[in-house]
């Protein structure tokens, strides 16, 4: 299929791009690595009259240490993402995750700032996002405001952002020492979105487990976090028991989707479950 | 006998690169959808957003007024001209065929279903004014479950119809006299295990879309498709348009990929070369994929009840088998054909002397069926694979003792079956044999043992499939008698050059298979020249103009077997002339590696090349003799061929998840002799991909309205080499006794036998939870479900239907469905 007709804006600067958008109106689209905006175009879903190609925009694109947190540029590919050594060293979470996202092809044109903007609960950064407790950096004709993780996910395929807002990076605060991560993902075929995914961070002191965060993929409409497993593992004994009955509360406040992939009581059991052996892992039980 | 059993094999048996890949791979070449002719227009088509509608109205005056459109047309304007798209097998004198126009003209009958065609100057502006034709629809009842479809009152798809049902098709071992009545054999049972298997509905998902470009030339035209079948097209093309068949000229370029999905004359194909006649200007159609996995037609789609009939010392004294096969909305080419080419090979390698089998073929309202790789093989095998298994934990015996009891032994063949084939090679002991130790089978099932004791929750499950099938499709005479519309014979010719290069042209066509290579290999050794002297011809009725294409593993056992017959002439006629030139009797020579010598005189030989020159100046060939080597031959098989082998998998069943890893494959496959071990390998590594994942992947899914929600490869979940373990092949030779080479063919037999011996694994891995069967594909919630002791009709959202019958209660992998 081809899309049909829309104005291309191919801005060089954030300020073109913000004064580009502003220009759209309504009906512009940001264009960023493509993966999921151009198939909707092509099957027209969508008919937007501008996009606006972030593609040259450099100032978007890169990590930096920022001393307490790392600063990922929105169009940072999921590919240079994966393999950046400051995300690997500081947030090994986020490449985890983002070695799970679907094929080499689309990591290498799929950006951490797309993904996140389109905000599809069955992405896997979401849930990683919100565990991090990221801070969303956006820009529009009136500045620059920052967006904690738990505000910028408003519903399906909705964000925080206004329209004349971009995304153009992503705050990761640098967890201390004693965490470890997993991103556990389960799908049905290699390049699939997630059925669910669980993204687990874990403090550990000793024998119990001092704090944990946990990250929900498509338990819900937006990315999720299961706070009633994360009160049950503060102070948990770092055991397979332990673990496994505080991660029987995963599911709780979810509402999860039912579709051809599975029926909401089987991702319920499945939160379970993976979250079960995230958190093992992450702990290294 | 032929020149290669006087010789060594130089070429044949040899892991050739294929000579065809590179252009295939950096995309050096012209796919059909790369043809651009001067003036060419555009088509995009608007299909049926509806399963089941009157068409009352459709205002196309938007869409012809959009610009660079130049012409738009419905199903009321071909209505005089399109005819309707061919069957060709009638599978019963009876058989309903209530007519398949190519654009709808009354009423839709599947969602995707041709509308309404736009003809514009550009593939933008098409499918724009897509947007610009308003079609109104009066809805019908949508006809979904196949046993729904045959019940009294039910709506009917067809208005000219008086039933759902297209044909039944019966066969009974007793009233054939092929073997006993089925009636006495289900009296005098010991044991009977009856079970319902679902073949879920299938996309063959060929890599390159369809896509047909048609130039109008006088009287005629030159249709350039991406199809399996370019002769058949020609023929079909000239009898559904009343274009005089030497007006046509069909070019199969290269193709990406069939699988069946190819075969059928289809709707577009007609479309493109109505409106290029209309207009006078060259068309071109390609489908999206969203289309083609929408209505390009769909593959597999049955209910197969089954029951098998024993002795209590494991003795299989018969099987009875009744299949509600989907058509879907139309007859296309081979559709009704697919299950009963399946008919003849339930009884695989078994020696049990009763069988029946039933077939109806119904009418719904959804997406055609036809042919998909194996083509009612892989249904027949998994059905009798899996009531194997189920019979042996009926009767507490070990699955493969119960199969070694009843199979054909090594020296019974040739061995005339239950159906009435002759199989005329196999050794199913040697196969299995090698394949047992290959993964280590009395280890796994210790550990399977372990497994079980401590209850781990990823338990180990193996499973095992010994399988045939027949290939080389095939003896005219016998698709004669299945009321087939066209002959099973190959042409080939030979061509010597000058300069003693050599062309050969065959009519078996190839989309991927590596024709090129294999041929040249035969014909290398057949002539004694280089392989890389030789050139392959095929796909346009221009060059090529006999053939009967490729489908059903035909090319090497019949296209490959006509090219032998062909190159033997050559060397006949070369015979006559090296004798003139050698001055000795035509039967005192010798012909060794590509040269003719007189016996006993080492040194006084010519070569094919000198006698292609010599032939090509004709100043010196003997009298009377034409001055031409070329040569060709028509092959018409007398009997199928037989491959077989012994696949087994041991799958890791992870309880907690439902999730399917398969630990280990391994295949040993009898494919008679190799030509090229590589593409052998190739074959059959892409069919084993393609049964697990029927087995484990695969479903098109439609909702209760008949939208086809797996839509996309986002749902319709292909597959990839991630997904897959790294199998272990092996092949054991038992030569066909049925053809020069002693050849059998292999592009099905991976397909035909992983699907049931992944299921039997799985079903193998969760026996002690109770389960006896599952519902392919085996998602991992319907394992999990099976585990939990929890039914799961279907995958679909509540309120949907996954295949025809979700109403029957024992189709969805619960304990119903118990041994009798």
């Amino acid at each position: 299929m081809i899309p049909a007709a829309f104005d291309y804006v191919r801005p060089a600067t954030l300020d073109e791009a913000v004064a580009a958008l502003v220009a759209a109106g309504e009906d512009g689209k940001v264009l960023a690595g493509g993966q999921s905006l151009i198939p909707v175009l092509r099957l027209r879903l969508a008919y937007p009259a501008t996009l606006v190609d972030l593609g040259r925009v450099p100032e978007l694109r890169g990590v930096r240490d920022a001393g307490d947190a790392l600063v990922i540029g929105a169009m940072t590919t999921h590919h240079d993402v994966l393999h950046d050594p400051l995300i690997i060293e500081h947030a090994p979470l986020i490449a985890q995750a983002t070695a799970t996202v679907a094929d080499p092809q689309v990591r290498h044109r799929g950006t951490f700032g797309g993904a996140l903007t389109h905000a599809d609960p069955a992405g896997d950064l979401g849930a990683v996002a919100l565990a991090l407790d990221c801070e969303f950096v956006a820009t529009g004709p009136a500045g620059e405001r920052r967006i904690a993780a738990r505000d910028f996910f408003l519903d399906y395929l909705t964000t925080a952002l206004a329209a004349d807002e971009l995304l153009t990076s992503v705050r990761v605060p640098k967890l201390g020492a004693g965490w470890s991560a997993h991103y556990e993902k389960f799908n049905r075929v290699a390049q699939a979105w997630s059925i669910v995914g669980i993204a687990a961070l874990v403090r550990r002191e000793n024998a119990s487990i001092a704090e944990a965060r946990i990250g929900l993929t498509n338990m819900g409409p937006t990315p999720l976090r299961a706070s009633a497993t994360e009160q049950a593992l503060a102070g948990a004994a770092a055991s397979a028991e332990g673990v496994a009955a505080a991660a029987e509360r995963a599911a709780e406040g979810t509402s999860a989707p039912g579709d051809l992939s599975g029926t909401a009581d089987y991702r319920e059991h499945l939160a379970r479950v993976l979250t079960k052996r995230a958190v093992l892992a992450a702990a290294g039980i | 006998m032929t020149a290669v059993a006087d010789r060594p094999a130089a070429e044949i048996g040899k892991a050739r690169r294929r000579k065809e890949d590179q252009h295939l791979i950096t995309g050096r070449t012209t796919w059909t959808d790369n043809m651009t002719l001067p003036g060419m227009l555009h088509l995009a088509i608007l299909r049926s957003p509806m399963a089941h509608a009157k068409i009352v109205s459709i205002d196309t005056s938007e869409a012809k007024s959009r610009p660079g459109v130049v012409a738009v047309y419905t199903g009321q304007d071909f209505a005089d001209t399109q005819g309707n798209l061919p069957c060709a097998w009638p599978v019963t004198p009876d058989m309903v065929n209530p007519g398949a126009p190519s654009l709808a003209v009354t009423q839709v009958n599947h969602v995707g279903e041709a509308v309404a065609v736009i003809a514009a100057r550009d593939k933008a502006s098409a499918q724009d004014a897509l947007e610009g034709i308003d079609v109104e629809y009066e809805p019908l009842p949508v006809v979904l479950d196949m046993e729904a479809a045959l019940a009294d009152g039910a709506p009917l798809v067809h208005p000219n119809t008086t039933s759902n049902r297209s044909y039944t098709w019966a066969f009974e071992s007793g009233a054939a006299g092929t073997g006993l009545p089925i009636d006495g054999a289900l009296a005098d049972a010991e044991v009977t295990v009856t079970r319902r298997f679902i073949q879920q509905r299938l996309i063959p998902a060929f890599m390159e879309p369809r896509s047909t470009v048609v130039q109008p030339i006088g009287e005629g035209v030159t249709v350039w498709s991406a199809t399996q079948v370019p002769h058949i097209l020609r023929t079909m093309l000239a009898l559904t348009l009343g274009i005089a068949e030497q007006k046509v000229r069909v070019i199969a370029p290269d193709v990406g990929g069939g699988f069946g999905g190819k075969i059928p004359v289809t709707p577009e194909e007609v479309i493109t070369t109505l409106v290029a006649r209309r207009l006078g200007k060259p068309c071109k159609y390609t489908e999206s994929r969203s289309e083609s996995l929408m209505s390009a037609h769909h593959g597999r789609d049955q209910i197969q009840d089954v029951t098998i009939i024993a002795k209590r010392d494991g003795t299989v004294t018969g099987l009875d088998v009744h299949l509600f096969a989907d058509m879907g909305a139309y007859l296309r080419l081979v559709g009704p054909g697919v299950p009963i080419l399946g008919a003849f090979m339930y009884n695989s390698i078994y020696k049990f002397p009763a069988y029946r089998f039933v077939c109806e073929g119904v009418f719904t309202t959804k997406t055609a069926t036809d042919a998909y790789r194996g083509a009612g093989r892989p249904e027949a095998t998994f059905a009798i694979e899996r009531i194997m298994d189920e019979l042996a934990a009926e009767l507490g015996m070990d699955p493969m003792q119960l199969r070694r009891q009843n199979w054909i032994a090594h020296e019974e063949f040739p061995f005339t079956t239950v159906c009435g084939l002759t199989y005329d090679s196999g050794n199913y002991e040697a196969a299995t044999d090698r394949a047992l130790e290959l993964i280590g089978w009395d280890a796994l099932r210790a550990e399977q043992a372990q497994r079980r004791a401590r209850q781990d929750p990823v338990q180990l499950g193996l499973g095992i499939s010994t399988f045939t099938e027949m290939c080389g499709l095939a003896p005219s005479r016998v698709l004669g008698s299945l009321a087939y519309g066209a002959g099973g014979w190959e042409n080939a010719s030979v061509r010597m050059l000058a300069t003693g290069k050599v062309e050969v042209v065959t009519g078996s066509s190839a989309h991927g298979q590596g024709h090129e290579t294999a041929f040249s290999q035969i014909v290398a050794d057949q002539l004694g020249v280089a392989f890389e002297d030789v050139e392959i011809i095929h796909g346009d009725t221009q060059s090529s103009p006999k053939g009967l294409d490729t489908y059903g593993s035909r090319s090497l056992t019949v296209g490959g077997i006509a090219i032998v017959k062909a190159a033997e002439k050559v060397v006949a006629k070369a015979r006559v002339i090296a004798a003139h030139l050698l001055e000795a009797n035509a039967d005192d020579l010798d012909f060794e590696n590509g040269s003719f010598q007189v016996k006993g005189s080492p040194g006084s030989s010519v070569s094919m090349a000198e006698i292609a020159f010599a032939t090509f100046t004709a100043h010196n060939l003997p009298d009377g003799v034409e001055p031409s080597l070329d040569s060709d031959a028509t092959y018409d098989p007398e009997n199928f061929s037989f491959p077989h082998g012994t696949h087994l998998c041991a799958v890791d069943v992870d309880t907690e998840t439902g999730r399917t890893s398969i630990r280990s494959y391994v295949c040993v496959d009898d494919v008679g002799n190799p030509i090229n071990p590589l593409i052998i390998e190739g074959q059959v590594h892409g069919g084993l991909a393609q049964g697990i994942a029927q087995a484990l992947f695969e479903e098109a899914v439609f909702d209760a309205a008949g939208n086809l929600t797996t839509g996309t490869f986002v749902d319709y979940t292909v597959p990839s080499a991630a997904d897959l373990p790294s199998f272990t092949t092996e092949r054991t030779v038992t030569p066909s006794t049925s053809n020069p080479l002693g050849v059998k063919g292999v592009g099905e037999a991976g397909t035909i036998a992983s699907t049931p011996a992944v299921i039997n694994a799985v079903v193998d891995a969760l026996r002690p939870f109770g389960v006896t069967d599952i519902r392919m594909p085996a998602t991992p919630e319907r394992v999990w479900r099976a585990v939990h002791g929890r039914s799961m009709q279907d995958r679909a959202t509540s309120g949907t239907t996954a295949y025809g019958g979700a109403s029957t209660s024992t189709a969805d992998g619960s304990n119903d469905g118990a041994p009798a």
